[in-house]
Formats: structure tokens, C-alpha cells, sequence
């Protein structure tokens, strides 16, 4: 068997298992989406008012404001479902059973890419949920063209790959499942200082570079552009530039502390 | 069958050295398994017996030494070392999250078996190691017996030729533990190389070859284990008297004794031969010495392993718990 068709082999083999722990415990991946789904009620429904005011140079309602608010939690959502992969990647690591992966001819990189596509495979059916919620409170999206739609979903797509290899980089890096759920709360938290909730325009001085610079901002902006049609500007390449660095970042410290002489 | 032979070993190490920071965990140990055997390291916690296993098995990789398992180098080769062993530690090597057929399903594919090969595969295991019933269940509801037995099944779904047992039976109750110990005689009847690591004294007594007793990072002894018996002078005779007067006399008669005055008894140093006890009962017999009761008492590993591990030197403790000659069973081959 040669050296690819047993990486692709062990792989699939790795993916199927990380999938039948999602389907068994659904809990987790149910309780990490209740975040975005909380904030994207709580924003709309308790905030709406004053939020809505804040946008389009005022007289926005409450329409307005859940069109601007929508790419944003989809992108939260991100953020949120990848703790599970830190959580189960740190779970994995604290358990017997990696002793015995490690001893076995397996393609080494398996356990991890596992890991990765079943974490962007559930962010992905994440994506779909929330996205039911939007449009069942009123999100529309008529306006964006097919090409549009597939450029949103392969961004989507790749933003989660990129804050799935950073989540698994944190499950590697953290001595328990506790310890990389609390790790990975960046992550759930840098949408709250992006532009998902309230331009970035109109924070104070200091912070707006913060809030324009950080991954959230560009992506969430590059997918407002796609469904929206507002203006995307440098943010699409910003945006792309934080996808391919994130991965590589997340690639190079999880495979790394992967591959050193476990304890 | 694998043929055993002297050139033939499965597992050959030469200046096996690993140090965590200044700590030498293992200074230069030698191991020659020869393959089909049973080769036991004795030691007590903290001895590094599970640093060696890590080593071997290709888990962690050791500062220095020649290392070859089933004929590869660790080293060059750790890929082709992992296709012809199997390893089942200290902590269940099992997914707690499904049920105990998918955790052999899980290995069947990592091994890439074909579907129905699997199956096949998996239900012949969970049937030999009376795992039938709980195929179906998740292994988090599984007593620690049925997860050592289901560990060791997953570990042989690949076939492998050497298998490492990490303290296989610790924490197992007596019964479990005597099935885990069938199991693995099975295995070696079956040709399989073992390589065993245990605190059991008995353990190793009872399933292993050959045993080398780790102390402190050093083989401390290794041989079979009558020769290890062997090397400390532990034999003796023991007198037990019910009249502390006829006790008393006995014991001045006889001078070149060890007393016990709490337990009334004696004990003659002596090692077990057939030629010794006759001398030492017509010595007793030409001294008028009536003794209650007679023991012999050949030493076993327990003495063995503390005089060799720097515990208290106990050959002359009383025996109270062995009471007779306790000769040790072999493993059956």
C-alpha cells in the first residue's frame, strides 16, 4: 500500500471515529452553538433598538440591523463550534488510547487531520443551523448571485479550516480538556470586539485599528459584502492573508507539539 | 510456530540509556528476548520498567543504544517496529466514547482490513475474550476486567508478533487477574514473543521465561526464575515449638540458630537439599530436640527482589506465610 492511499485510508478511518463522537454526544457541538444563536436573539430582539440606530448613519430598523448582524454571528459561529475540536483533540491527548495510535504503522498526521475535517464538517452543519434561525427571524439574501454565494461558502469554509488548526494547536498545547476550553475563549470573544456587532467606525480612536486588523473584522466585512452587496474594499485579500497564516500557524504548532516525545 | 532459537530474538537491546534532564532514569541495560518466550521486568514503582516499554514500543525515543525489535532497527525503522508489535499499557488504550465493537472496528480499519475481514476479525476477538454481550455497550460502562480484556483484544486485531503488557493485571481482582494470565499463555502458545512488565512478583513467577529485576534505572539480576532464587541465600529450616521451655532448651542446644522468642521457633540455614534436612534432623535427633512443627522454606522472588532492590534483606525474616516449600509453578507451554 503506498504511502498516500494509507494517509487517505487512516485519515478517513480517524475522521469516521471524530464524527461518531459528535453524533453520540451531540451535546457539546449543541452547546457551543447556543452562543452565537444567544447573541444573534439578544442582539436583535433586546439590543435591536438602540443597536439599529447605531448603523447606516441612523434611521436603520430593526431589518437593517439583522442583515448587518448575520454575517457576524456566522462568523462567531466559528469561533464557538472550534472549542469542541480543541476540547476533543486535549481529550484525546489525555487519554490511553494515543499511546496506542502512536504505536501502530499509522500515517502519523491522521489523528490530527481527523480531527480538522470533522471539526470544519460540523462547523459547516453549525453554519446551516444558524443560518435557519436568521432567515426564520427575517435575513434575506436576494440580491447575491450564485458566484457570490459559493465565494461566501469557500470563505466561510476557510476561515473555519484556519480557526480549526489554531483550536487543535490549543487542544495539543493545553494539559487538560478544561484548560483548552479556556484557552480557546479568544475565540469565542474576538467577535465581540470585531465589526459583527457595531461598525468599527464607531468605536473610540485608539481601538479602531484593533477592531479593522484583527481576523474577525475583514472576513466578517468580505461576507457582508458577498451576501449584502456593501463595499468589501482590501478586505477580501486581508481576510484571505489571515486564513492562509492562521492555518499555516495552527498547522505548524499542533503537528509540532504532535510530534514531540510525549511525556 | 516461530522456532526458538538463541540467534533468533525479538526484542535486543545494547546500552539503553534515557535521562529526563539530570535524571537518569535508565543507565545501560542490555535485553535479550528470544522469540516465543516470556521475559518479565520486575521492579518497583518508579524502577523505569514502563520507560523501557516506551522505548521499545517506539513511543519515546532513548538518548542512546542499540536497539532492534523483530529484527528492526528502532531507530532507522520505528515504522516497521509498529507493524510487528502490540502494545497494551498501564492505561486502557481504548475510545471510553463507543461501544466495545466499534473500538474494534476502529483498529480492524486502522489496520486496514477489508469490511467483512473486520468483522470477522472483531467478532472472533470479543468471542475469545467473553465480550459478546458487551459488544454493544459503551466501554465507559465496562468493569476494569472487561477493559483489560478488550484493550488486549484490540491490541491483537493487528496479529502482531511481539506484544509489550505494561503491568497488564494491576488493579485487577484475583479472578481477572488469573484470566489475564490464561490469556497470555495462550498467546505464547501461539508463538508470540511477550514482553511483560509487572510489580506481581508472582506474576512473573508464574508466566515468565526469563526476568530481569530493574532497580533504579540498572538491570539489577536476570535469569530464569530458579536461577534468580539462586543468587541469595534464603533457605532455611524452620522449628516451631509449643513449650516455650522445650523452646528455650532447643535453642541453647542448638547455638548456631536465628531465634524468633515471640513465635517460639527456630530457624537452621539451609538450602533445601534432601542430603541438608537429613544431617539437620539426625543433628536435632542426637540433640533430644522435638520440634512441634518442621518447615523448609525455599526462598522465593519476594526475597529475591528485596535483597536485590535495596529493600530490608529478608532471608531470615520468619516465614510466617510460607509455610511449606513452596516450589513455583512453571508457566504452562
Amino acid at each position: 500500500m503506498s504511502a498516500l492511499s494509507l494517509a487517505v485510508r487512516n485519515s478517513n478511518t480517524m475522521l469516521r471515529r471524530n464524527l461518531l463522537h459528535a453524533r453520540r454526544y451531540p451535546s457539546m457541538t449543541l452547546n457551543l452553538l447556543l452562543t452565537p444563536i444567544m447573541m444573534l436573539l439578544l442582539f436583535v430582539y433586546i439590543f435591536g433598538d438602540v443597536m439599529s440606530a447605531g448603523i447606516g448613519g441612523g434611521g436603520a430598523d430593526r431589518s437593517d440591523y439583522i442583515a448587518y448582524v448575520v454575517p457576524g454571528i456566522l462568523m462567531m459561529t466559528i469561533g464557538s463550534t472550534v472549542i469542541g475540536a480543541a476540547i476533543s483533540v486535549s481529550m484525546d491527548m489525555n487519554e490511553g488510547l494515543i499511546a496506542r495510535f502512536r504505536t501502530m504503522a499509522l500515517y502519523r498526521g491522521s489523528l490530527l487531520i481527523g480531527h480538522v475535517v470533522g471539526s470544519v464538517l460540523q462547523v459547516l452543519a453549525s453554519q446551516l443551523l444558524v443560518g435557519a434561525v436568521a432567515v426564520a427571524i427575517g435575513f434575506r439574501s436576494t440580491d447575491a448571485t450564485v458566484l457570490e454565494w459559493l465565494a461566501a461558502f469557500g470563505l466561510l469554509a476557510l476561515f473555519s479550516l484556519a480557526l480549526t488548526w489554531i483550536a487543535v494547536g490549543m487542544g495539543m498545547a493545553s494539559p487538560n480538556p478544561e484548560a483548552a476550553s479556556n484557552m480557546a475563549m479568544p475565540l469565542i470573544l474576538l467577535p465581540l470586539i470585531s465589526s459583527a456587532f457595531i461598525p468599527a467606525d464607531t468605536m473610540p480612536g485608539w481601538f479602531q485599528p484593533i477592531a479593522e486588523y484583527q481576523p474577525f473584522t475583514p472576513a466578517i466585512e468580505t461576507l457582508r459584502g458577498l451576501l449584502l452587496g456593501t463595499e468589501i474594499g482590501n478586505n477580501w485579500w486581508i481576510a484571505i492573508v489571515w486564513c492562509v497564516g492562521l492555518t499555516a500557524l495552527g498547522y505548524r504548532w499542533a503537528t509540532g507539539l504532535f510530534n514531540r516525545d510525549p511525556k | 510456530m516461530t522456532p526458538t532459537t538463541p540467534h533468533s530474538l525479538a526484542i535486543a537491546a545494547k546500552g539503553l540509556r534515557k535521562a529526563y534532564g539530570d535524571k537518569t532514569v535508565l543507565d545501560c541495560i542490555d535485553l535479550a528476548v528470544p522469540t516465543g518466550t516470556v521475559y518479565s521486568l520486575l521492579g518497583p514503582n518508579g524502577a523505569g520498567k514502563t520507560t523501557v516499554v516506551k522505548i521499545l514500543s517506539t513511543l519515546i525515543t532513548a538518548d542512546a543504544g542499540d536497539l532492534r525489535v523483530g529484527g528492526h532497527d528502532l531507530a532507522a525503522d520505528p515504522q516497521a517496529v509498529r507493524a510487528a508489535i502490540g502494545v497494551t499499557g498501564q492505561f486502557s488504550a481504548v475510545d471510553w466514547l463507543i461501544t466495545g465493537e466499534e473500538n474494534m472496528l476502529l483498529m480492524a480499519d486502522l489496520h486496514q482490513l477489508s469490511r467483512s475481514e473486520g468483522r470477522r476479525t472483531a467478532a472472533e476477538l470479543l468471542e475469545r475474550f467473553d465480550l459478546v454481550e458487551a459488544a454493544a455497550n459503551p466501554v465507559s460502562t465496562y468493569s476494569g476486567g472487561m477493559r483489560r480484556r478488550l484493550d488486549l483484544a484490540m491490541t491483537l486485531v493487528g496479529k502482531p508478533r511481539i506484544i509489550f503488557l505494561d503491568e497488564p493485571t494491576t488493579g485487577l481482582d484475583p479472578r481477572s487477574r488469573r484470566n489475564m494470565w490464561g490469556i497470555i499463555r495462550e498467546l505464547v502458545s501461539g508463538g508470540v514473543t511477550v514482553f511483560l512488565t509487572t510489580q506481581y512478583l508472582e506474576e512473573a513467577d508464574e508466566l515468565a521465561d526469563r526476568i530481569a529485576v530493574l532497580s533504579d534505572g540498572k538491570i539489577a539480576a536476570e535469569g530464569s526464575a530458579d536461577e534468580l532464587k539462586r543468587l541469595i541465600p534464603g533457605g532455611h529450616v524452620r522449628l516451631r515449638f509449643a513449650d516455650p521451655a522445650a523452646y528455650q532448651s532447643a535453642a541453647v542446644a542448638l547455638r548456631e540458630v536465628t531465634r524468633d522468642d515471640e513465635a517460639l521457633s527456630l530457624q537452621i540455614l539451609s538450602d533445601g537439599s534432601q542430603r541438608e534436612l537429613r544431617s539437620i534432623l539426625d543433628w536435632l535427633d542426637s540433640a533430644g530436640i522435638e520440634a512441634d512443627e518442621l518447615t523448609v522454606h525455599i526462598p522465593d522472588l519476594d526475597d529475591v527482589f528485596f535483597a536485590l532492590t535495596g529493600g530490608t534483606n529478608l532471608p531470615n525474616q520468619p516465614a510466617a506465610n510460607q509455610p511449606a516449600a513452596n516450589q513455583p509453578r512453571k508457566a504452562a507451554r
